[in-house]
């Protein structure tokens, strides 16, 4: 699946462009600075091996995540141990390392605003179900209506003028610090960032398990449960809500897997080093090992988290297991 | 990737309330901050040509962001403006712009060498003496053999890209051609900068270079020991020279820097080195940038090109404007007129553009006085050596605001007459897809231009392309009948020289990747361009300079638009601020400090 991902990737990046028409002058005079000369342009193709074919440079890849590379840097040769997903077109850093460094600030970032967004999202779906038609569903409602209308980079940058600049309760943008370096700094500047991501996504969250527990709640099951007298609360914990999560973890799934690949809008708006914004400045400046290495390190976060909810699944649901 | 997948079915009345409560109360806050709140700051554009703030006070930490990254913080693989005034706290070139404002901020003053460069051999041989004492932040002392290897390395390694490549144009080469440090091993290296001992430098140029002095200032005479220099991997060991050194180079998040420890003052009569510590942040939310300049958590934004659009307002507050300057930032915007694309190839129909394009709507659509820049009557702007304000042109607004007046369109189809188009013509104008005001400038002088007949379509191309695919291939011009371009230009050193070699010199038409769009190839142009570069005496360069500006003007080959400026913010914490026209109009950073 990965291989099938990286050939893909590899062909949008490397090989489309040359089919619309660009040539290896251009791409390489793209990594020369501002004033790419001719000897400059052809000193950067046979540098970054563009002057080769598009099949050979894959091979290249594939070569460099099984055996490494070497990269000559001048005067010193770096050696990037397999699995090497090369060097950097803009940088000249290893691709690898680069996402390693970068994962960490992504995970904490999605993790934490996962774990807001499904208490936030669930219960108030939840309660908005079982109080239908109350003001409570209405107001929670009508948050969860603005949660999914206002984009990210307008509440990130509002919460951070107000709760930041003007209330000074939390950090301002850019105080983003490694958790190995300071925990509580680091609880502190990702406090606004999750509570904005969650405010998104709870909102959605919020009205998919509304509306699941509301058909859930008219099924002949649920009022078997009440007959059977079984106590309201173990009816909706244990019958109704348990039933309505299956969609909600599918959905789950691949919101973490793609958030966790790169939370492109709340790593810019708050300036956070995650993978979101490794993502956006490469893509701007062309860079396309590092695009391709983002790329293939979301797809397999895609595709491991997918597998962890596909053997959720057995927990939540008896009928996976009978099955 | 952050996403909505939910589409709310109706939009209740309620619920649209409630976001644009939230949306107003958002707004509200956005306004907060209080720096500078109470308005009685140096004064709305008091840094342009002063200092502001002036200050010897040392300590604390200056805070510096910015939403891009270094090209490379490398000063041999280095090009823009900011990373050269950057550069400067960790890197000693043999010269450097003097830290003023305003027309001082032009003069170039001695660092690393004693004195500006001695010319023999009609300014050809340049030698510099460097000064004693001076130590990398290893300890070991600097010698001139490491400016010769930072030279080398920077302009003649296939690694080394990102910077100009001057040094390689102007030096004389080896036979065969010297291939760099890298390849070339020979402890001699390129013979045409000798260092006959560790303090004297000697270059010889293949031309006279009259301005030799300017691009030594530049950061590739930065000292690089040898024995440390990493190539490509040099960016993350930098060994300093000056009165700080990089603790930490992380790409795309920050830099740190502290005290050298081996940076002697007494060797450095320009430096002040106030703060204790540098602290830059890259990779930052632009906007929020700006959010934490005007709420005091942050001191400069070191890109130096104004603050957001959505700013500007903020700080145009009476209580925050005493601490904004709008200088000019050495940048002309302006269209070339390709003279081998019919009709322009006839100069009446040039000048027919030059008097319909309304320089104003132009303006207007790039920002407008503020943040878009003057309206702009010749080729240098005035913060280049050599500017002569004149206007071959001139051109009236007619009342009501209504674009040109109606003695300026008859001018204009006046020359069409000449031309022998008198109903007016046809042809093409470009802008680069990716920058929407150079889009919107097209469209208003589209507009102006149909006024007296003109029609021009509009062809847009992304920045990336433009010049190597598009607008500097000489065929492809000619052939898709690109009769108008859009562009803008600044000078790599702030002379008519450095302003003009690229853009109106005929000897810098290429096949493709050129800047002399207009194909400008006068041989009064060209050889006065030689007569100036070869001079010693700057007062003849400078009067020079205005000439050629006046002969490419009379060839109406240019249509200078605006002279680009920007609104700059100056927290009241940062000492020592000053606009320097050095580095294209931002802030001088060498002396900046802050009070605690």
């Amino acid at each position: 699946m990965l291989l099938l991902i990286s050939l893909v990737t590899f062909g949008i990046f490397f090989w489309l462009p040359k089919l619309a028409g660009q040539t290896t002058d251009q791409l390489a005079a793209s990594y020369v600075g501002k004033a790419p000369t001719a000897e400059a342009i052809q000193a950067t193709k046979e540098r970054l091996g563009l002057d080769k074919p598009v099949v050979v440079q894959y091979g290249h890849y594939l070569k460099g995540i099984v055996a490494g590379e070497d990269f000559k840097a001048g005067p010193v040769t770096d050696h990037c141990p397999a699995p090497c997903l090369g060097y950097s077109f803009r940088t000249s850093q290893p691709v690898l390392p680069t996402l390693m460094d970068r994962a960490p600030a992504t995970l904490g970032l999605a993790i934490g605003a996962a774990i807001v967004w499904l208490i936030v999202g669930v219960s108030t779906g939840v309660v908005s179900a079982l109080k239908r038609g109350s003001i409570w569903d209405r107001a929670a409602m009508v948050v969860a209506l603005s949660g999914v209308s206002l984009p990210i980079y307008f509440t990130g940058l509002v919460s951070l003028a107000l709760f930041s600049y003007k209330l000074g309760i939390f950090p301002g943008g850019g105080s983003y610090v490694g958790f190995s370096q300071n925990p509580l700094t680091w609880f502190e500047s990702l406090v606004l960032p999750w509570i904005t991501l969650a405010f998104l996504y709870a909102a959605m969250y919020a009205r998919l398990t509304r509306a699941g527990m509301l058909e859930t709640m008219n099924e002949d099951y649920i009022r078997t449960a009440r007959a059977k007298g079984l106590p309201e609360k173990t009816v909706i914990t244990k019958h109704a809500l348990r039933a309505s999560l299956t969609p909600i973890l599918t959905i789950f799934g691949l919101d973490f897997g793609l958030l966790i690949g790169g939370a492109v809008l709340t790593e810019n708006t708050f300036s956070i080093p995650g993978l979101g914004q490794l993502a956006i400045s490469s893509i701007g400046t062309g860079d396309l090992p590092m695009v391709l290495g983002v790329t293939t390190l979301a797809a397999t976060f895609i595709v491991v988290i997918n597998l962890i909810v596909d053997l959720l699944y057995a927990i939540i649901d008896p009928r996976v297991r009978l099955g | 990737m952050n996403g909505v997948r939910l589409h709310m079915n109706k939009m209740r009345p309620i619920a649209a309330l409630a976001a644009g409560a939230l949306a107003a109360a958002g707004l509200a806050a956005c306004g907060g901050g209080d720096s500078g709140g109470s308005g009685s700051g140096p004064g709305y554009n008091a840094a342009v040509n002063k200092v502001v703030n002036a200050s010897d006070k040392k300590g604390g930490t200056l805070r510096l962001a910015m939403s891009d990254d270094f090209d490379s913080p490398d000063p041999g693989n280095q090009y823009y403006a900011w990373d050269q005034n950057f550069s400067r706290f960790y890197g000693r070139g043999l010269m450097t712009f003097k830290p003023a404002a305003g027309d001082d901020s032009k003069t170039i003053i001695p660092d690393l060498a004693t004195a500006p460069g001695q010319s023999s051999d009609g300014a050809k041989t340049w030698t510099y003496k460097l000064r004693t004492g001076v130590k990398f932040s290893d300890g070991t002392p600097v010698t001139s053999k490491d400016v010769k290897y930072a030279v080398e390395r920077s302009n003649f390694t296939d690694e080394m890209q990102l910077g100009p490549k001057y040094f390689k144009t102007y030096l004389v080469d080896n036979k065969p051609s010297y291939k760099g440090p890298y390849k070339d091993k020979s402890d001699e290296g390129l013979k045409s900068i000798e260092t006959p001992d560790d303090n004297t430098i000697v270059f010889h140029l293949s031309k006279p270079f009259s301005e030799f002095d300017d691009l030594v200032a530049m950061s590739q005479t930065i000292p690089v020991p040898k024995a440390k220099d990493t190539g490509l991997k040099y960016e993350s060991s930098i060994v300093s020279s000056g009165p700080y050194k990089v603790d930490n180079y992380t790409r795309g998040k920050s830099m740190t820097l502290s005290r050298n420890p081996y940076w002697d003052p007494s060797t450095d009569p320009i430096r002040k080195a106030l703060p204790d510590k540098i602290e830059l942040q890259l990779k930052q939310n632009a906007d929020d940038i700006d959010n934490r300049l005007l709420a005091g958590s942050l001191d400069m934004d070191v890109a130096g090109v104004g603050v957001q659009a959505g700013t500007q307002p903020k700080v145009l507050t009476p209580q925050q404007k005493p601490y904004t300057d709008n200088p000019i930032q050495g940048y002309l915007r302006f269209m070339s007129l390709n003279q081998h694309v019919k009709p322009l190839d006839n100069i009446h129909c040039r000048n027919a553009v030059q008097y319909a394009t309304d320089k104003v709507a132009a303006q207007t659509a790039y920002g407008g006085p503020l943040a878009g820049g003057d309206v702009a009557t010749t080729i240098l702007p005035p913060t280049v050596d050599g500017y002569r304000k004149f206007d071959l042109f001139p051109q009236k607004q007619a009342a009501g605001g209504n674009g040109l007046d109606d003695a300026t369109l008859a001018k204009a189809k006046q020359e069409l007459a000449a031309c022998g188009k008198p109903t007016g013509f046809s042809t093409k104008i470009s802008a680069r897809s990716d920058r929407p005001k150079e889009v919107a400038m097209a469209q208003a002088i589209q507009q102006s231009l149909k006024k007296v007949g003109i029609n021009v379509s509009i062809v847009q191309w992304p920045a990336g392309d433009y010049f190597n695919k598009y607008v500097g291939v000489p065929n492809y011009v000619h052939q898709h009948g690109v009769g108008m371009m859009l562009m803008a230009w600044a000078a790599d050193w702030p002379t008519g020289y450095g302003f003009l070699s690229q853009i109106v010199d005929g000897r810098a038409i290429k096949p493709s990747g050129g800047n002399n769009l207009a194909e400008e190839d006068n041989p009064k142009v060209n050889a006065a361009l030689d007569q100036a570069i070869a001079s010693t005496d700057k007062a003849t360069r400078t009067k020079l300079y205005g000439d050629i500006d006046q002969m490419v003007m009379q060839d109406a080959v240019e249509v200078p638009l605006i002279y680009a400026k920007a609104l700059l913010y100056r927290p009241k914490r940062v000492t020592n601020v000053g606009i320097t026209a050095g580095y294209g109009g931002m802030y001088d950073y060498l002396n900046m400090g802050v009070e605690k």
